[in-house]
């Protein structure tokens, strides 16, 4: 993966968080998938957001991303109390790949490029450059690519607006072992330029030595913060 | 210039896609020339008669193949999630209706281009009215199919049951549309009358359906 090229976009930091969650609680009828969560990430930093499967993770990104709105408590998202007035500024990777299998890897990136046309851009190669993709065939259908490819081409997608805030869940599924070393030098690469980075990942490995921060999640309920991966497994085991 | 600019994007991809899959355009001809055929063998295709009821048969056709095209083109942005991704993007709403509804609108055409020719052997017609306005009924109550059709898709998307929902919200919605575009058709192929007041009916139709789904669109693509 070549080197990604600084954007003025995410140089322009301020001091503001850039995510401020405050006693933010998910409802889905009387199953409580988040409550009372409290948390501040500042800008320019990559966490991790740690927990097992329910515990929460995905419906807090989504609450980020603006794509699920909280039952009670409050979200501020780059400065907005509404996270879809500054969705442009964000990037946002989930389970599903969020491309279309018909499309060529270019068409995919080219459209969903061309829907963010008050930012700058990278352009599909600069794109495809980032996550190594530069060598595929492109006029191959996303159809036809390993699951390991279309997660790239996913990151690819996220990356295209230059992103102040990125959310990523489990960005390294199905991702070869050289591919996720690559995917965690980008982001960490990212992060150092001013992005701020939330990545929702099983892998703890892959972000050993990446990551500013590790956040546990258990049962909706944040019960762990730590600057490293052994404080941080050692207060998930104590709670 | 942006909504222009969006709404080409999103017209030209969905067009992309249909083409590479042609899931709307086989499932709705096929169904629309299963749906002619049956009833040209369940009635006396060489009757006068035929004139007075082709139009109906016509249009009932239309209207259930364009359901068809409809669930499949909302279906296709809920695979591997992409509506997320249209959600997120900060892009008009509109422009992805208006994207969509053309797109239908072009699907439905088509079929439409390709069915009449075996309609009319089949119920062995001769339009007795004035051809241009036949051709104006076909856009407008085309345009009244898919510009619901899309709209009450997008709402139903996420329901359970999204292939029932579509069609039990749509219908009774559809009705005047349906009843000006079948009178109107009927009055042109036998020559009786100028189907002015239909045509009236129709166009005003279009107009606030269109108009109601464009205020309504952006509620209902950022719901949960």
């Amino acid at each position: 993966m070549s080197e990604p090229r600084l954007n003025p976009q995410t140089q322009n930091s301020h001091s503001q968080p850039a995510v401020e969650l405050q006693a933010v609680s998910k409802l889905f009828d009387r199953f409580a998938a988040l409550h009372d969560v409290n948390a501040t990430l500042i800008r320019g930093r990559l966490y991790a957001l740690l927990g097992e499967n329910g515990a929460g993770k995905t419906t807090l990104l989504r609450i980020i991303a603006g794509l699920s709105r909280p039952t009670r408590g409050s979200v501020r998202v780059l400065g907005a109390d509404n996270p879809r007035d500054v969705s442009g500024r964000m990037g946002y990777m989930a389970h599903s790949t969020l491309l279309y299998d018909d499309l060529t890897a270019r068409e995919n990136l080219e459209y969903f490029g061309g829907l963010y046309q008050d930012r700058k851009i990278l352009s599909s190669e600069e794109a495809r450059d980032l996550v190594g993709l530069n060598n595929v065939d492109v006029r191959r259908r996303v159809s036809e690519y390993s699951q390991g490819m279309k997660q790239r081409l996913a990151l690819a997608r996220a990356l295209l607006a230059s992103p102040e805030l990125l959310l990523l869940d489990e960005p390294f599924s199905n991702v070869d072992a050289n591919s996720i070393s690559a995917m965690a030098l980008l982001l960490g690469r990212l992060r150092d330029e001013g992005t701020t980075v939330l990545v929702i990942t099983h892998q703890l490995d892959a972000l050993a030595g990446v990551a500013d921060e590790w956040i546990t999640l258990r049962s909706g309920s944040i019960v762990a913060r730590s600057n490293s991966l052994s404080e941080s497994a050692s207060m998930r085991s104590d709670g | 210039m942006n909504l222009a600019r969006t709404f080409v994007l999103h017209l030209r991809k969905d067009l992309r896609l249909e083409w590479r899959s042609k899931d709307a355009a086989n499932s709705m001809l096929f169904f629309a020339l299963l749906v002619v055929v049956v009833f040209a063998f369940a009635f006396d295709p060489l009757a006068e008669e035929s004139r007075r009821i082709a139009g109906g048969i016509a249009w009932v056709a239309l209207l259930f193949a364009t359901i068809v095209a409809l669930n499949q083109g909302w279906a296709r942005e809920l695979r591997n999630g992409v509506l997320d991704a249209l959600r997120l993007a900060p892009a008009s709403p509109n422009a992805l209706f208006l994207g969509k509804v053309t797109a239908n609108f072009l699907f439905v055409a088509l079929v439409e281009c390709l069915v009449t020719p075996v309609f009319i052997v089949f119920y062995n017609l001769n339009v007795l009215g004035s051809g241009w306005q036949l051709l104006l009924v076909a856009v407008l109550g085309t345009w009244a199919l898919v510009v619901n059709g899309t709209f009450f898709g997008a709402l139903s998307i996420r329901t359970r049951n999204r292939e029932l929902m579509l069609p039990l919200i749509l219908f009774p919605i559809s009705l005047p549309a349906l009843l000006g575009m079948v009178m109107a058709t009927t009055d042109i192929l036998t020559g009786e009358r100028v189907p002015r007041d239909w045509i009236k009916l129709l166009t005003v139709y279009d107009i606030v359906f269109t108009v109601v789904s464009l205020l309504l669109f952006e509620s209902i693509l950022g719901a949960e």
